[in-house]
């Protein structure tokens, strides 16, 4: 089997597994490029349909085009879509340096949702290789009443056998990327063709190679206006993918403490 | 950090766990691999001399992986992190596995997903308990391919001596358990001798530090690493993840484990029996039919029928099907807090099928440091044993050793996974024989002569009492001694005995264990024909499978009374009335119960007789009793 055969083959499995034992269950939407191939998984796990909600945690500061995209497809898909709004600024930690507080917006809008609806997993497209903390993941990963996730002591999971039982009261996020890199996505955008906001593409000297709120993400200089373009660019690059992402930048435990608390 | 892979490449990454001894030099080993690869993204290694000054250290390659704040200050690798990197000819993803015993679980969530190890031990500690118990669980996950780097050289002076008594001792252990090393490397992952390129089989490269040392260097021997291929030449297990109906189609949803499934292909459900034609495979978003699909794949289905199928279940060919049992041995290591202890049961996942177990015994609990293997009633944490497990319904499993995807299975105990395992159906039948009927086309008739006449004119009613226990116990003489006293008392009596059926009924049949369960399955079906027809039949077998005597008691309807004729082995063996013993332990007996194969001792006998403590005589008072307490209608059926 080719590589993207192998990776997707898994990620059906995951989703099926999730689906079969997890419930309720709903799947995070963040409008990015990884997002769009989770969704795209789950159509081909479940026969075209997405048989579960997908949630769209609305921050109020994403791109202009990325809400374009979202009323788009969420008809064309057949989604049935919840978004959920972020409590402002000033009710989150203050101790957090200004684009880790930012995030935190986004943490306390999602527990506010997924309490509102009762949601007892949550599928997110959280990759091992865009962070380092991130690199430390389970596919299906425990979390306590308040989201809190104890990195010290995550079950473990060999054998294509994911712990699906859980005491009453816990959550679960399930990871179906994990396993996928920057590049894996990108060449499976291109194999099967499916749509992407247009920022990641090239305008003017830049692109996105990453879509948080518009006021910490940065563009980087580049001329890739294409997928092969974007895949080609990416095979020579030594930088990494969430360098335009203001938050990982700033005092070293501050993403370790951001995921801890529930951040993706 | 971004892996920089050459264009148009759909290249398989070999996945690679470094395992061994805590503080034996996994993760400076790692990051020098990356830093030699060229696979540091840019200010890395600056940003490392950073760090490492603010802690007032030497330059540390292992931070290269320490995400965590908490493992920089315990310099202790707590979780797996998977980090790719790649050299000119293939891609790599290591799985860093930790040393220290409280992260076995995170360890072995690693290795498990590997294609190699990379076995490291430090050269100046030499082989300590974890590289042994790191190594015995590569092998039982089966890893197959392992490379041993000895690392810190420079701590002994790059000494060739000290590297061969390392190399010596390692490669014995891995000898031991059947594990070939590919390579047994010297490096030094701080100066990164040998790690990537070996300057002493280079020339014009001065004098390098090892020039005694003419082999691979480390990266030169995970080259020679393969990929471990799908399994597509073995028999077809497809297994059932879930069905689908979002609209009139009914879906199967699973993944082919092994072998091919193709559109037409008769499928064999288990342990359902049911049998159906696959109609479709069904894709989304394609135009060209798909007539055909592979090991590893993830796929969907619809069949010709309306058959009852479920999550849990598995397809095969008819031809080469799993096998059926309620019981299997299996060796496992024990990942849980609390001891695995017998009796206890818990929840097993095998594929997609969860069913409850129990432990019926501990056989062996292994020491992974010396390889000896005792008995005990527990198996602790980190530690591995092998059991024998029962369940309650019939599972279907495969041979470990033959098929490793459906012959492997996790623990679940309360809500936290505690244990993988693989299966061994070492002196267990298949229960698929089980015996289906395999005629169509019967009509049973009734018997004008009812079971309620025959009781009043024998003045007893028909049943069978099923002797069952180890050769010498006693059976066969209790049996004709008991027959005699019932006769002499005016019952219908008979006596189905071991070895007088074995020379008529059964002389076709062997000793295997799928030959001894036909042997007592037609005993079963016989005695049942006897109780039937009024007599007491009384059975002298071994009978040493629950499975059987089961299968027997729900043949003979009602009045089965299991007795259970006790006796411990050194009594049998010292009585050893046919010699069999002494025949079987000079090894010119196969399979002979107690000794080469098992015995499961009944758990609710109708009776026990303990032959060790009572004489013949008084055994056979006890039997009669018991039989004039349950059999008889009146006092002295002579007079009926």
């Amino acid at each position: 089997m080719l590589h993207l055969d192998e990776l997707e083959a898994q990620s059906v499995y995951i989703l099926r597994e999730a689906y079969s034992q997890i419930e309720p269950l709903a799947m995070l939407w963040s409008l990015g490029k990884d997002s769009n191939v989770m969704i795209w998984l789950a159509r081909k796990a479940f026969c075209g349909h997405v048989p579960f909600p997908v949630i769209h945690v609305d921050t109020g500061r994403k791109f202009e085009e990325m809400y374009e995209f979202r009323t788009r497809y969420a008809v064309e898909w057949s989604l049935q879509l919840i978004t959920g709004d972020c409590p402002p600024v000033e009710e989150v930690d203050p101790t957090l340096p200004p684009a880790a507080r930012a995030a935190a917006r986004k943490t306390l809008g999602l527990k506010a949702l997924l309490a509102q609806h009762g949601f007892k997993g949550v599928i997110a497209g959280i990759r091992r290789d865009e962070q380092a903390t991130r690199a430390k993941e389970r596919v299906f990963s425990p979390r306590d009443e308040s989201g809190a996730w104890d990195f010290r002591d995550q079950p473990p999971e060999f054998w294509d056998q994911y712990k699906t039982d859980f005491p009453p009261g816990t959550h679960v996020r399930i990871h179906p990327l994990l396993h996928w890199t920057e590049i894996d996505v990108w060449r499976y955008i291109e194999r099967e063709n499916i749509p992407v906001v247009p920022l990641y593409f090239a305008r003017d000297g830049k692109r996105y190679r990453s879509l948080g709120d518009q006021d910490i993400t940065h563009p980087i200089d580049s001329n890739a206006a294409t997928l092969q373009e974007i895949i080609e660019e990416l095979a020579t690059t030594t930088t990494s993918e969430r360098a335009g992402r203001a938050m990982d930048h700033e005092r070293e435990d501050a993403f370790e403490r951001l995921r801890a608390s529930g951040y993706m | 950090m971004s892996p920089r892979l050459p264009l148009g490449s759909e290249r398989e990454a070999l996945k690679i766990v470094i395992v061994g001894h805590v503080d034996h030099g996994k993760s400076t080993l790692i990051g020098r691999l990356l830093y030699e690869t060229g696979s540091l993204p840019p200010g890395k290694v600056e940003e490392l001399k950073a760090v490492s000054a603010r802690r007032r250290m030497a330059i540390e390659w292992s931070f290269v992986l320490d995400a965590f704040q908490a493992e920089r200050d315990q310099a202790v690798t707590i979780d797996t992190t998977q980090i790719w990197f790649k050299t000119a000819t293939r891609d790599y993803v290591i799985i860093d596995a930790p040393g220290h015993r409280e992260f076995l679980k995170n360890m072995v969530s690693g290795a498990a997903a590997a294609d190699a190890a990379v076995l490291v031990v430090d050269a100046a500690e030499g082989v300590r308990e974890q590289t042994r118990r790191h190594g015995y669980l590569l092998h039982l996950l089966g890893v197959r391919q392992v490379a041993v780097a000895v690392s810190k050289m420079d701590l002994v002076a790059y000494d060739e001596r000290r590297f061969s008594e390392v190399s010596r001792e390692i490669g014995h252990y891995l000898g031991e358990i059947g594990v070939v090393p590919t390579f047994i490397v010297p490096i030094s992952g701080r100066d990164g001798d040998n790690v990537a390129v070996n300057k002493a089989a280079v020339q014009g490269e001065g004098s390098p530090a090892m020039a005694w040392y003419k082999g691979p260097s480390l990266l030169e021997a995970l080259a020679r690493f393969q990929t471990v291929t799908r399994p597509i030449d073995q028999p077809l297990r497809f297994l059932i993840q879930d069905v689908y109906k979002f609209d009139q189609r009914r879906i199967l949803a699973g993944r082919i484990e092994s072998g091919i499934l193709r559109v037409g292909d008769r499928l064999l459900f288990s342990p359902s029996n049911r049998t159906a034609r696959v109609r479709s495979i069904e894709v989304w978003n394609s135009d060209t039919e798909c007539l055909e699909v592979r090991a590893g794949q993830s796929v969907a289905i619809t069949l010709d029928e309306q058959v009852f199928v479920e999550r849990g279940e598995m397809a095969s060919h008819e031809a080469l099907p799993p096998m059926l049992s309620t019981v299997f041995r299996a060796t496992l290591f024990w990942l849980g807090q609390k001891p695995l202890e017998v009796h206890e049961t818990y929840k097993l996942k095998l594929g997609t099928r969860e069913a409850r177990v129990r432990v019926q015994s501990i056989e062996r609990v292994i020491d992974t440091d010396t390889l000896a293997g005792r008995p005990g009633d527990r198996v602790e944490r980190n530690g591995v044993g092998e059991v024998v497990m029962r369940c309650r319904e019939i599972l279907a499993l495969d041979e470990y050793r033959d098929l490793a995807r459906t012959g492997r299975f996790v623990v679940v105990d309360e809500y936290d996974t505690v244990a993988g395992g693989v299966i061994s159906m070492e002196g267990y039948p298949d229960q698929r024989h089980a015996f289906a009927v395999k005629s169509a086309n019967l009509t049973s008739v009734e018997h004008r002569v009812t079971a309620t006449l025959r009781t009043e004119r024998n003045g007893h009613c028909g049943g069978v009492l099923w002797f069952t226990g180890l050769s010498g116990s006693g059976k066969s003489t209790l049996a004709m001694a008991v027959e005699q006293h019932l006769f002499n008392k005016g019952y219908h009596v008979y006596v189905l005995d071991g070895d007088n059926v074995r020379g008529g009924l059964n002389a076709n049949l062997g000793f295997s264990p799928e030959d001894r369960a036909e042997n007592i399955r037609r005993v079963g079906e016989v005695a049942a024909l006897f109780a039937d027809s009024g007599v007491i039949c009384i059975s002298a077998f071994i009978s040493p499978y629950r499975a059987d005597r089961d299968r027997a008691r729900t043949a003979a309807k009602s009045n089965f009374h299991e007795v259970f004729i006790k006796a411990g082995l050194d009594a049998c063996e010292r009585r050893d009335p046919k010699g069999l013993y002494r025949k079987a332990r000079a090894g010119k007996i196969a399979d002979f119960t107690g000794i080469s194969a098992p015995y499961e001792t009944p758990s609710r006998a109708e009776l026990v007789v303990d032959t060790e403590t009572a004489s013949i005589e008084d055994s056979v008072r006890q039997i009669v009793d018991y039989v004039e307490r349950n059999f008889a209608r009146s006092r002295n059926p002579r007079k009926a």
